[in-house]
């Protein structure tokens, strides 16, 4: 899978917010591959450029006050960025689309769940109303409602949380899209509803081998999902690997404060209850952000180095690379 | 549960199942209804000229010759009545389908780019409120001739802000939605995500708000004519008033009937519009 071209490429992504305070960097230098077929997860704490990352693919950061200042996503080997909003428009919900947080508001309200899906459907494949209307009862059935036939005509607020979550998949995938980016699919939803949702996608992606981008901060569902996962803090990769790597190596400390912090299966029955580990401090705002490293504040082994630059991507192994000057030992400073 | 079991109503059906529950909704209607037939089929149903001179003037109502009396040229005021009403609606409702269409248009822009483009809008708009609507109506009409086009014309151009406002408003509710970004995510253009996307969801307070705009249209005309901007050669009921003002107290009947008439028309109107505003607010609904 490594050997051929990466589906998507983003390269050096730079997106910055203008507000009262001034100007602040919600992506700085984010790069990443997405190969055909594969899950990678973007795992990180709120705000910390997750979800800016997954609609900067879309070209859906809000302008103003978001811009993009610079940096490549290469679409097979098609520039995103530059190209034009019409271009954009066929690639959203063709090839790439993307569901969200909320499936409770992220349906129309005044239309029914079949006309929603027929109309990504209407708009990229030109299907006429009737072939539209079939092609929505059998992406309706494939991501497991029952009786479809019914369903294609209720209103979203007929349906329950997982269900419309259900819809929106089937609306994403309706047109067979090469990428399906997922913002949090499941936060909204019971841990039950979310188990079904991550095996429906899972099934999904075998079925049509959509790659996906899966975005999170459990890191329960990246060790179900992820073939490769990219750590963010701060609008910065801080790490990415393969999952086994990143969950199993952590080279990062704010990666392994992650894993820290899940609790292990069955250790809450102990006698004596052990207290989870947590990381100290709080995600400093995006405003107050300097040419050092994000996490020095919370950091154990923060040092004098870590406030005078941020350190580069370091390759720890096939695929594996952090950023933390920890890894740059023994070079010359 | 049981709406599970049989097809889901649309919401459409919904709300106008509410409408009909509504009693004085549904005699808004029917009042409605009946003068729109008797404006309508009045030319047939009653073949006479409402110029032409039929009795003595000022003839009193009741009498033989004139069921309703006649003005002070001698004309029949049931006939002028029965045609009048054409005019009167007819400039009522295509002025306020001009004003709400404006409205809708330039407060969905404001609205949907926000920013700049609001603020240029909601400038002109308030340019137009703060003029006194019927002054300047008067001085659009007298400008060219009063006819039922200049006349239309100036009420829609001088009555469009509030439709503009209440259009900004729910597209600055709905435009952040995730729904709208969703729209946005499966490749919907603008053109789309404002009159397919947003539209939609604003319209059940536009509706109410269309519908009023035609009672008060109404009034307008009849303000116009009243005072002498209106279409000399076509019978309104604005006119009749208009006509005979310096007759109402020796004949009040000239002014009496096409008052109460208009009265009604807008009354009815207003029921209408309370009712759809019953059936259409979400709140009000029963589940």
């Amino acid at each position: 899978m490594a050997a051929t071209n990466p589906l998507l490429q983003v390269r050096d992504l730079q997106v910055q917010f203008k507000g009262r305070r001034g100007q602040a960097m919600v992506l700085n230098g984010v790069s990443f591959d997405l190969h055909a077929g594969e899950t990678l997860c973007v795992v990180g704490e709120s705000g910390c450029g997750k979800s800016m990352t997954a609609l900067a693919l879309l070209g859906l950061i809000p302008q103003p006050p978001g811009q993009v200042r610079a940096g490549q996503i290469l679409f097979q080997d098609e520039d995103l960025l530059i190209v034009s909003p019409a271009r954009l428009r066929e690639v959203r919900g063709n090839r790439i689309s993307m569901i969200f947080q909320e499936p409770m508001t992220s349906l129309n309200p005044v239309f029914t769940v079949g006309d929603q899906i027929a109309e990504s459907l209407r708009l990229h494949a030109g299907l006429d109303a009737a072939k539209a209307r079939a092609q929505a009862i059998e992406m309706l059935r494939q991501v497991g409602i029952p009786a479809p036939e019914r369903r294609v005509d209720e209103y979203p607020h007929q349906l329950s949380g997982g269900m419309r979550q259900r819809v929106m998949i089937a609306m994403a995938l309706a047109c067979r899209p090469d990428i399906l980016i997922a913002d949090e699919p499941t936060t909204a939803l019971d841990v039950t509803v979310q188990a079904q949702i991550f095996d429906l996608l899972r099934q999904l992606q075998t079925d049509k081998g959509t790659a996906i981008v899966l975005i999170t901060h459990d890191m329960g569902a990246v060790a179900e999902m992820a073939d490769r996962v990219i750590v963010m803090y701060a609008g910065r990769v801080i790490e990415q690997g393969r999952t086994e790597q990143v969950l199993q190596a952590p080279a990062h400390p704010y990666t392994r404060g992650l894993i820290a912090c899940l609790p292990e299966l069955g250790s809450s029955l102990a006698p004596e209850r052990v207290e989870l580990p947590e990381i100290a401090g709080v995600v400093p705002s995006i405003w107050e952000l300097d040419q050092g490293c994000a996490f020095r504040e919370r950091c154990p082994h923060a040092s004098a180095r870590c406030a005078e630059a941020h350190p580069g991507m370091r390759e720890l192994g096939e695929q594996h690379a952090a950023a933390c000057w920890l890894l740059h030992e023994g070079e010359a400073a | 549960m049981s709406a599970s079991a049989t097809k889901a109503p649309s919401p459409f059906v919904e709300a106008l199942r509410m409408f009909v529950r509504n009693p004085s909704a549904l005699v808004g209607s029917l009042i409605l209804l009946t003068i729109v037939l008797v404006s309508i089929a009045g030319p047939w149903i009653w073949p006479a000229d409402p110029f032409d001179i039929t009795a003595a003037p000022m003839t009193p109502p009741w009498s033989e010759d004139a069921i309703l009396g006649t003005d002070y040229l001698g004309r029949d005021v049931l006939t002028s009545l029965i045609h009048g009403g054409r005019v009167t609606l007819l400039v009522g409702v295509t002025a306020a389908l001009l004003s709400v269409s404006i409205g809708i248009t330039l407060g969905a822009m404001a609205g949907f780019y926000g920013g700049r483009v609001d603020a240029v809008l909601m400038r002109v708009a308030e340019f137009f409120q703060v003029l006194p609507a019927l002054l300047f109506a008067m001085v659009v009409v007298s400008l060219f001739s009063p006819n039922l086009v200049t006349v239309t014309l100036a009420i829609g151009i001088v009555s469009w802000t509030s439709t503009a406002r209440l259009t900004r408003a729910e597209f600055m509710k709905v435009r952040n939605l995730e729904f709208v970004r969703a729209e946005r995510a499966i490749g919907a253009g603008n053109a789309r995500i404002i009159w397919k996307v947003i539209l939609p969801n604003a319209f059940p307070p536009l509706v109410v708000s269309a519908t009023l705009a035609i009672g008060s249209a109404i009034l307008f005309e009849a303000g116009l004519s009243f005072m002498g901007l209106s279409d000399p050669n076509l019978m309104s009921w604005g006119l009749m008033i208009g006509s005979s003002r310096q007759y109402i107290l020796t004949s009040w009947w000239t002014v009496t009937f096409p008052g109460m008439a208009i009265f009604i028309t807008v009354l009815a109107v207003s029921l209408i519009g309370d009712g759809l505003n019953d059936a259409l607010n979400p709140k009000l609904r029963e589940r």
